[in-house]
């Protein structure tokens, strides 16, 4: 292909037909400053709307100054980024924007990891010299996520994650002109929409418009409370992106000083997610052979294939698009609820508290989880199994607030019995990782037969829809996975018309899995973090003395002293559940 | 958005599918098919975009979206006796401004809007090519002219 010349800056650049004036910049270290612009590397996800208009610049011959973003590079262009009109336009349209916003950056939820900040900061604005209307809109609070779009731009990224990559289709831009806002259907709020809570909206938007629902205050309460046992779980992604909000490299392990600083933030017990991974992989893996083995005795209503339930997202997304196919996914519970309802059954009545005194935190990289929680079927006389999910955001502010210097901190272990896990609750946080989990185990359990290698290369990767066949000693079994609500929606299409070919299908709502989730340090589009934080996950899981989850002795324990066998009556009553059609459709028709 | 739940008819639910499938059910052929919808409907109610997301297989927030950016499309049902006032300029310099007002205060709605009873609609047009007789109000296929603000409780009259 024959390459373009263009002049940026007066330097020489080279690019591909196609490329855009910003991506040409961009290789040559001009950082053209954006804001609605966005860009998912291997997500193969790019937004360019070309409406904020802070990324002009101008170019020789054209009358008016170009959006860098959308226009692309023609042989022979000469761009210049930075003269006088370009930045008194760029201003001009930066003073516009902020005009229209709430300058309340100090109690903003985003300060400091905000887009529209850093750009203002950036171009040195100090006053705002238009002065007029500002647009004002409901706030709209879910259990889960706040819109507060009074702080909209308008920049539109959470509908192409919404819509295109999500394919959820809750948010659109509504009204026209100064009134348009993004909104669900008929400006309902959040919470009488479809949406799933995966929180992608959440991890793209550039300012405070949309954030989490914050329960740190909750939390610290609690933990100050002196009638109170605090338990906490974190979840196998956290300890793999934490870092990054204290400066250290994506990728970096901190499950030891996470660990510390969880004690040093006054929890009683200092527990582990990976732990009901284990768990929930003993009863997963069994309810796939018990349905495998019918299917194979001759049985034609078994269910084919069994999807899994770790992820709310996901569950939310089947129970709203998928109704007709409620008796596809595993009944077993997440590892988040397993744990709540282990913690307030088994472990309270191992240390003598009763349940009301007992307080479950989880931290999770999710935002989808703070609704989990607050499922009814999760609850028990209106006391819920977790009480508070806090996002591994969350969880660094509280570290940050506890004058912690996390980076110093010693490495500490778990408490047991519910802190230890092996290799294979681990893998849980990265996509592939719960079917590669449930594999290990359920490979030993068919055959009989020790599993040699435990790695199962095949199934690991970031590619959205992926594919692998497993030998289970001459049975071989067809593993589907699907990351991102928009790939599991082609493989249910599939399941639907009877075209699927899979015995098993993993599903995380979140790109990547939940090392992605919508809870994490922001990863800005930013790829490499992702496999950063995989390859950690993995590495996690390699050091692991033991790396099956039937053989985690706390989990034997467990089933010894209280709960029998997988699938028995304690299992089906605390670790399983069931689904709803949440399909409302406003439609009657009158004959 | 309108609270108040719409039952739909049968017959004008399977007319609105036939539009849709007229038009290939391709997302592309929204605004038509939205065109065509408010015409059996007369206005385009929640359970009608709900429909026409789920036969051009694109979200309702999307058709909503569309139907709130375009001022032809409306969400509010026409009253029983609609009522326009023309604002073209030969009505507008004999006052129609004023009889407007007159009927937004009688009738406690703005334009664009009607009553809860869903008796009167009100909205405004330009110039019905009867300039002599400004300024012009339309009640249905009724014609007033020389409408002025102290007639307008009479004329309301006629519709008790």
């Amino acid at each position: 292909m024959n390459k373009i010349k263009v002049n940026i800056d007066n330097t020489i650049v080279e690019v591909d037909p196609g490329t855009t004036i910003l991506q040409a910049a961009r290789q040559i270290d001009i950082d053209i400053p954006t804001l609605c612009y966005m860009h998912l590397g291997d997500m193969g996800i790019e937004h360019k709307p070309g409406g904020c208009r802070i990324c002009v610049v101008e170019v020789k011959g054209r009358r008016n100054l170009a959006p860098a973003c959308a226009t692309e590079c023609t042989e022979g262009m000469e761009i210049e980024t930075h003269n006088i009109r370009v930045l008194n336009a760029r201003k001009t349209v930066m003073e516009l924007i902020l005009s229209d916003h709430p300058s309340e950056c100090l109690l903003c939820a985003k300060a400091g990891n905000c887009d529209l900040q850093t750009t203002a900061i950036k171009m040195g604005i100090r006053e705002i010299p238009y002065q007029g209307e500002q647009s004002t809109y409901k706030e709209d609070t879910s259990p889960a996520i706040i819109r507060d779009m009074d702080k909209c731009i308008m920049c539109r990224r959470c509908e192409t994650m919404c819509n295109e990559v999500q394919t959820v289709g809750v948010l659109s831009a509504i009204n026209r002109g100064f009134m348009s806002v993004t909104a669900p259907a008929f400006e309902r709020n959040l919470d009488h929409s479809e949406c799933t809570y995966c929180g992608q909206c959440v991890a793209v938007c550039p300012t405070g418009a949309l954030t989490e629902v914050d329960h740190t205050n909750q939390v610290i309460r609690h933990l100050a409370d002196p009638n109170k046992v605090v338990v906490v779980q974190t979840a196998p992604a956290v300890r793999a992106a934490l870092g990054e909000e204290f400066g250290l490299k994506p990728g970096t392990l901190v499950t030891g000083k996470l660990v510390a600083a969880l004690r040093r933030l006054g929890f009683d017990y200092v527990f582990d997610t990976d732990f009901a991974a284990d768990l929930t992989i003993m009863e997963e893996g069994t309810e796939l052979l018990e349905r495998l083995n019918k299917y194979l005795s001759g049985d034609k209503d078994v269910k084919l294939p069994m999807l899994t339930s770790c992820c709310p997202g996901w569950v939310n997304f089947f129970e709203y698009h998928f109704p007709d196919m409620l008796d596809i996914p595993s009944t077993a519970r997440s590892p988040q609820q397993m744990f709540g309802a282990i913690a307030k059954n088994y472990f309270a009545e191992k240390i003598n508290v009763k349940r009301e005194n007992l307080v479950v935190v989880s931290i999770m990289p999710c935002v989808a989880k703070k609704y989990e929680c607050t499922r009814e079927e999760f609850s028990v006389n209106g006391n819920p199994d977790v009480d508070f999910a806090l996002s591994t955001r969350e969880l660094a502010n509280l570290i940050k607030r506890a004058n912690i210097n996390f980076n110093k901190l010693n490495d500490e272990d778990f408490d047991r019995p519910l802190g230890e896990s092996t290799g294979a609750g681990v893998i849980f946080g990265a996509t592939g990782g719960v079917i590669e989990a449930a594999i290990r185990t359920a490979y030993e359990v068919q055959t009989g037969k020790k599993l040699e290698k435990v790695d199962f290369e095949q199934l690991r990767g970031l590619e959205g829809i992926r594919s692998a066949k497993v030998d289970f000693d001459g049975l071989e079994l067809s593993i589907g996975i699907a990351h991102g609500l928009g790939n599991a929606r082609k493989l249910l299409d599939d399941i639907r018309q009877g075209k699927s070919q899979y015995h098993a299908i993993e599903i995380m709502a979140c790109p990547g899995g939940c090392i992605g989730g919508g809870g994490q340090p922001l990863h800005h589009g930013d790829s490499s973090i992702l496999k950063a934080r995989q390859r950690a996950i993995y590495e996690e899981d390699a050091n692991k003395p033991i790396r099956k989850s039937h053989e985690n002795p706390y989990i034997i324990q467990l089933y010894e002293e209280y709960l029998g066998k997988p699938l028995g009556e304690r299992s089906h009553q605390l670790l399983h559940t069931s689904y709803f059609d949440k399909s409302k459709k406003l439609i009657e028709i009158e004959e | 958005m309108t609270s108040i739940k719409v039952k739909l008819k049968e017959k004008d639910v399977a007319q609105l599918k036939q539009v849709c499938k007229e038009f290939n059910n391709e997302a592309g052929e929204l605004i038509n098919v939205l065109h065509k919808a408010q015409g059996i409907f007369g206005y385009l109610p929640a359970e009608v975009q709900e429909i026409v997301a789920q036969e051009l297989n694109v979200s309702v927030a999307k058709v909503y979206g569309v139907v709130t950016f375009y001022s032809f499309f409306t969400m509010i049902p026409k009253g029983l006796h609609p009522i326009s006032i023309c604002t073209g300029t030969a009505c507008y310099v004999r006052g129609a401004e004023k009889v407007l007002d007159e009927f937004k205060q009688q009738l406690n709605i703005k334009v664009g809007e009607t009553t809860p009873d869903g008796k009167f609609s009100l909205s405004c047009l330009r110039c019905v090519g009867a300039c002599g007789l400004a300024p012009v109000v339309l009640i249905g296929e009724k014609t007033y002219g020389r409408v002025s603000p102290d007639g307008v409780k009479d004329i309301l009259k006629e519709y008790e």
